[in-house]
């Protein structure tokens, strides 16, 4: 069972160098244990474009398709046996970034 | 036999047996819905059978059995149609916990999937009384003062939720244990609560209905948890509280209050099982959890031939520990209360004024202020925290009490 582990923050790229090594440390754990699937972090929502290819015409939008003060600044995808195991490891994970995060089972 | 024994009999066997089926199932065919489903099933063809065939000689063993048929029935109809999808969404069982051997009950089991964290607490509320007490939708809802539908869809959504995210069916590690519990607990607490603080205009001011539901499954989880000295306490806590119910509340629909009930009324059988767990777990030499500590400040009032006769320094040492477990405001209040007695209302009161920032949406503190000043001669002042009192009361019977204190007020 897959689950994304989104990590929310209001600025991009604002780890300090111990909480990457943290994270880092994590990250090692989790290929240890067979929970690691990827993981990564991501470019602020104001590079990102939005394309509506629906049509056949592809319109393009500057920015995200929804602003908010909190948005997905990184993500794990983990393996986990279920929920329990999942929380258990997102918990940690909230941890060594020092971050809120959300789990959300893949379907 | 007769009608009203085969309607007894059904009563007794769903009250005695509704979990037992639903766990059984649950664990069985993975899924939540599919045992409810089965199980509701199950109930109805007793209710349509038993008067002709008479009842059988195990209703428990006859109503699984029937269960189990109804799940096959239906899994065989849905696979035809989706087969794969279906074998893919099974309720996933974790592994068995290493050390609990004799507790791994699937009764337990299905407490601690409906109870689990990651759902919303009223979610958890209505699927604890749907799935391990059995109550319909439309009582449910009925309790909860929301309409049927919309209960209906929070418990879809929640079995949804745990069919999806795989939230899992079983008993917790040790590790995990206490704080499960004790999520358990709070939800059958907030159970007892609503029944016996009934909120709503529309509503009786107590919900018997729902503190024997309370009680009832908080007897079910003590036999599962029999060594959990916090699952003792608030039993010992409902039965205690639960033994005043007839003499807190007057014939005309008011509030009694403590000092005033007639303690004669007192269920003598609910507070002798009540003070029997409390002397268990004092017995005991644990350290108290906050139940415990709630059902032994209980105890000390049962023991009272009225309120002067009260042991107040008994009462004030325990909330001094209850305080050290959990220092909240509202714990603050209720021993600024128990303070009064012993220290004089002045004291108490300037207790309370400290906590006038949180507090001050909740009717209790406005109520035990107004009180204080009472007593203290101070009636404008009174007056007006009867007033702020009885504007946040939500129960018809404290708002009744509450407004024949202000205007005795001279």
């Amino acid at each position: 069972m897959r689950y994304l582990v989104s990590v929310i923050d209001d600025k991009t790229g604002s780890a300090t160098p111990t909480e990457m090594a943290a994270i880092d440390a994590f990250n090692e754990r989790l290929r240890a244990d067979g929970h690691w699937v990827f993981a990564a972090g991501l470019e602020s929502p104001s590079t990102a474009t939005v394309i509506d290819n629906r049509n056949g015409e592809a319109v393009l939008t500057d920015g995200p398709f929804l602003e908010s003060k909190e948005y997905l600044a990184g993500f794990w995808i983990i393996e986990a046996a279920d929920l329990d195991v999942a929380l258990e490891l997102a918990a940690e994970g909230s941890k060594h970034c020092n971050r809120k995060v959300e789990v959300r089972p893949f379907l | 036999m007769s009608a009203i024994d085969v309607r007894e009999a059904i009563t007794r066997a769903h009250h005695e047996e509704w979990a037992r089926v639903v766990a059984a199932l649950t664990r069985r065919f993975g899924d939540l819905d599919i045992a409810e489903e089965a199980a509701a099933e199950a109930f109805a063809t007793a209710v349509a059978r038993w008067p002709g065939d008479g009842v059988p000689p195990n209703p428990g063993a006859w109503l699984t059995t029937t269960a189990n048929r109804k799940a096959i029935d239906r899994i065989r109809r849905e696979n035809k149609r989706d087969d794969k999808q279906r074998e893919a969404q099974m309720l996933h069982e974790g592994d068995p916990p290493d050390d609990l051997g004799a507790i791994d009950d699937e009764r337990l089991r299905l407490f601690f999937t409906c109870c689990h964290p990651a759902l919303a607490m009223e979610t958890r509320v209505a699927l604890t009384l749907r799935m391990v007490g059995g109550l319909t939708v439309r009582e449910i809802a009925h309790a909860f003062l929301v309409q049927e539908a919309t209960m209906g869809q929070r418990i879809t959504r929640a079995k949804a939720k745990i069919k999806a995210a795989r939230i899992p069916f079983r008993v917790p590690s040790a590790e995990d244990l206490p704080a499960r519990v004790s999520g358990v607990l709070a939800v059958l607490f907030l159970v007892f609560n609503e029944g016996y603080l009934a909120s709503g205009p529309d509503t009786d001011p107590v919900r018997a209905d729902l503190t024997a539901e309370a009680i009832r499954l908080t007897r079910l989880i003590r036999s599962l948890l029999p060594d959990d000295g916090e699952v003792a306490g608030l039993l010992a806590l409902m039965l205690l509280t639960e033994a005043r119910r007839t003499a807190r509340i007057s014939a005309s629909g008011e509030l009694v209050t403590l000092d005033e009930q007639d303690r004669g009324v007192w269920d003598a059988a609910l507070v002798d099982e009540g003070l029997r767990l409390v002397r268990e777990r004092l017995d005991s030499g644990e350290a108290p959890g906050r139940y415990q500590i709630l059902a032994a400040i209980n105890a000390v009032h049962t023991f009272a031939r009225d309120v002067r006769d009260t042991d107040w320094s008994q009462v004030v040492a325990l909330y001094d520990q209850l305080v050290r477990l959990d220092p909240s405001p509202i714990i603050a209040l209720n021993r600024a209360i128990a303070v009064a007695e012993l220290d004089g209302p002045r004291v108490a009161l300037a207790a309370i004024d400290r906590l006038s920032d949180t507090l001050a949406g909740y009717h209790a503190y406005h109520a035990t202020r107004a009180d204080l000043l009472r007593r203290l001669g101070c009636s404008q002042a009174s007056r007006a925290a009867y007033d702020q009192a009885i504007a946040l009361a939500g129960n018809t019977a404290e708002t009744a009490y509450l407004t024949r204190r202000r205007d005795q007020l001279r």
